[in-house]
């Protein structure tokens, strides 16, 4: 019977955010192959974060608890999770995908020999067999996959692919895994974690939102932008690609390695919608989208969408809306 | 210090994409390609470390004849040789199988320092460096927004987490670092640059000169396998407001008030 692993994310005791969507893909899953979905969780003083865990139909919680696991290193939790996975053979090893999860993930497949499969968004049990999507170019196109090959499949899921609310509630056995503590040691000393610099602008309290993204062509082009955020009360946020071209402050970006939004207007102007924009974004409200692709990703997250020109409909946009309010 | 820098080139991120007549993938025909973003960024570090430290900045990359394009945008830049797995069986292949033969072609030379973009734009898997870290059994991290040599050997690096928080953290060298874009500006190429590219070397290898069996390269040797690509359902809730620029902003503001009631 194929055991489904979910290694969960913790820091200072607490489950990462996404772990209830990780858990709801897992438990689907097992319930897909006919195998039982288990979770796992590493790092030191962790009682509270496999209490949490233990709260879902899971067969068990299996927790690695050591002083080696205090700090994530990549080294340590790939030494750590190649030994237990060596005695206790699962299938499958899903991931959240995060920032630190794709920092090791990878190279834990690499390590054991197993299939990778980044950045799910869903699987199907097809003619084909289990078969994975995961988005490419930018969330424009979507694949559908499968692996190939013996030996263990490491799945990333990607944010909002599984709905945390389907986590089946539970009673799990929390149970400690065995591991030869000597053969762990991390490959990076970590020094600290810090806020990055300049994070002033709360963009996540904001009512309405006007987005920027690599569309708007150059810094000089934001008054236009800017107009449109004065006539809708909106404050102005972007995707990444205008923050590494410095058009606009880091305090402004939106999207998985910035802020969370949800105001009751978003309105996205010259953005595609890469999955990193979107997971940032997608609790707002009325989306609207404005860009020149029409396969743009946006668009499918977007309540109205005008195809066009940017530097054309910003303008007109503004003026509707100065002429609406009857200014 | 000697440098590498593993670029790859993929669609223009602006291109119009169509699917090739198997629905396999893209259809490349008339598709314009560039440097992966985070590729540039990571080449941009290599040049500004080897500038200081001195020592020579090699760029590899996997792909087909079109990628020397790429490489040779790379010498244009300040790279000082280029080296292609160009080798038809290495292409193709998952983020495991491109490591395994990255790192094959890069164990051939005594590097300090590998640097690989964070994720690819096209197949977006965020793992080869990782893999190719794990061949060459050196430390890594993924996701580097500041690199930082200093004596004794070590890099210290800044890591992006989510949430507008950063991992400072200390690696021993040699190790690869996987460049998140966005921590330099990378340099536009000088008319003397490009002119002495077209002298570089650009040196080809094989599977053979790797030891890579040719069943366990490239396509052969992927774990992952594209079984179709498609368009997602575009614009499945949003409602597309057509008219030339005036009209169309008239009607968006009125379903902004009257539907929506957001304004």
């Amino acid at each position: 019977m194929a055991t489904v692993w979910v290694v969960l994310q913790q820091r200072e005791g607490k489950l990462h955010r996404m772990s209830r969507e990780a858990i709801a893909a897992g438990q689907r899953l097992a319930a897909a192959v006919g195998g039982t979905a288990e979770a796992v969780v590493l790092g030191q003083g962790v009682d509270a974060a496999a209490q949490e865990a233990a709260g879902f139909a899971l067969g068990a919680v299996r927790v690695a608890d050591h002083e080696s696991l205090a700090e994530y290193t990549p080294g340590a939790t790939i030494a750590v999770l190649e030994r237990v996975i060596a005695s206790h053979a699962p299938a499958y090893l899903l991931f959240p995908h995060t920032y630190q999860t794709v920092d090791y993930a990878p190279r834990l497949a690499q390590t054991i020999g197993a299939g990778l499969v980044p950045e799910a968004t869903g699987f199907e049990l097809a003619d084909e067999g289990l078969v994975w999507t995961r988005p490419i170019l930018g969330g424009k196109l979507r694949a559908r996959v499968r692996t190939r090959g013996e030996g263990p499949v490491v799945v990333s899921i990607q944010s909002g692919a599984f709905a945390a609310d389907a986590a089946e509630s539970g009673s799990a056995p929390i149970e400690p895994l065995e591991v030869d503590w000597g053969a762990v040691s991390p490959d990076r000393e970590v020094l600290g974690i810090e806020e990055v610099a300049g994070e002033q602008v709360d963009l996540s309290a904001a009512d309405a939102i006007v987005a920027v993204g690599r569309g708007i062509g150059d810094a000089d082009k934001m008054g236009i932008i800017e107009d449109l955020a004065r006539a809708l009360g909106a404050e102005i946020g972007a995707s990444r690609p205008v923050i590494d071209n410095d058009w606009l402050p880091r305090d402004r970006q939106i999207g998985s390695s910035g802020q969370t939004v949800a105001p009751k207007l978003y309105v996205a102007v010259g953005i595609s919608g890469a999955i990193q924009h979107l997971v940032g974004m997608k609790g707002s409200g009325t989306v609207v989208a404005i860009n020149k692709d029409p396969g743009a990703p946006i668009f499918s997250v977007a309540d109205y969408g005008i195809v066009g020109d940017l530097h054309e409909i910003v303008p007109a946009l503004t003026a509707a809306i100065e002429e609406a309010k009857g200014t | 210090m000697n440098i590498a820098v593993c670029i790859k080139q993929v669609p223009d991120t602006e291109a119009r994409l169509r699917l090739d007549a198997a629905g396999r993938w893209i259809d490349e025909e008339d598709l314009a390609f560039v440097v992966n973003e985070s590729d540039e960024y990571a080449l941009e570090e290599a040049l500004r470390i080897a500038e200081t430290t001195g020592g020579e900045v090699v760029v590899f990359s996997l792909g087909p004849e079109r990628v020397r394009e790429a490489l040779r945008k790379a010498l244009a830049l300040g790279a000082t040789r280029a080296v292609q797995l160009s080798d038809p069986a290495l292409l193709g292949g998952d983020a495991l199988s491109t490591g395994r033969a990255l790192a094959a072609a890069l164990a051939r030379e005594p590097f300090d320092l590998v640097l690989t973009g964070s994720q690819s734009d096209d197949a977006g898997f965020g793992a080869t460096g990782s893999v190719i870290a794990g061949h060459l059994g050196w430390p890594h991290a993924w996701l580097v927004m500041g690199v930082e040599l200093e004596d004794g050997g070590t890099v210290k690096v800044t890591r992006e987490m989510e949430s507008g928080m950063n991992e400072i953290a200390r690696l021993r060298l040699p190790a690869v670092l996987e460049i998140q874009a966005g921590l330099n500006h990378p340099r536009y190429a000088s008319l003397k640059g490009i002119m002495q590219a077209k002298k570089k070397e650009i040196a080809a290898v094989t599977a053979a000169d790797l030891g890579i069996p040719a069943e366990e390269a490239g396509a052969a040797g992927a774990r992952l396998e594209i079984l179709s690509v498609s368009f997602p359902d575009s614009g499945k809730g949003a409602q597309m407001i057509e008219g030339d620029a005036a009209t169309a902003a008239r009607a968006l503001v009125a379903k902004l008030q009257k539907e929506a009631r957001v304004l």
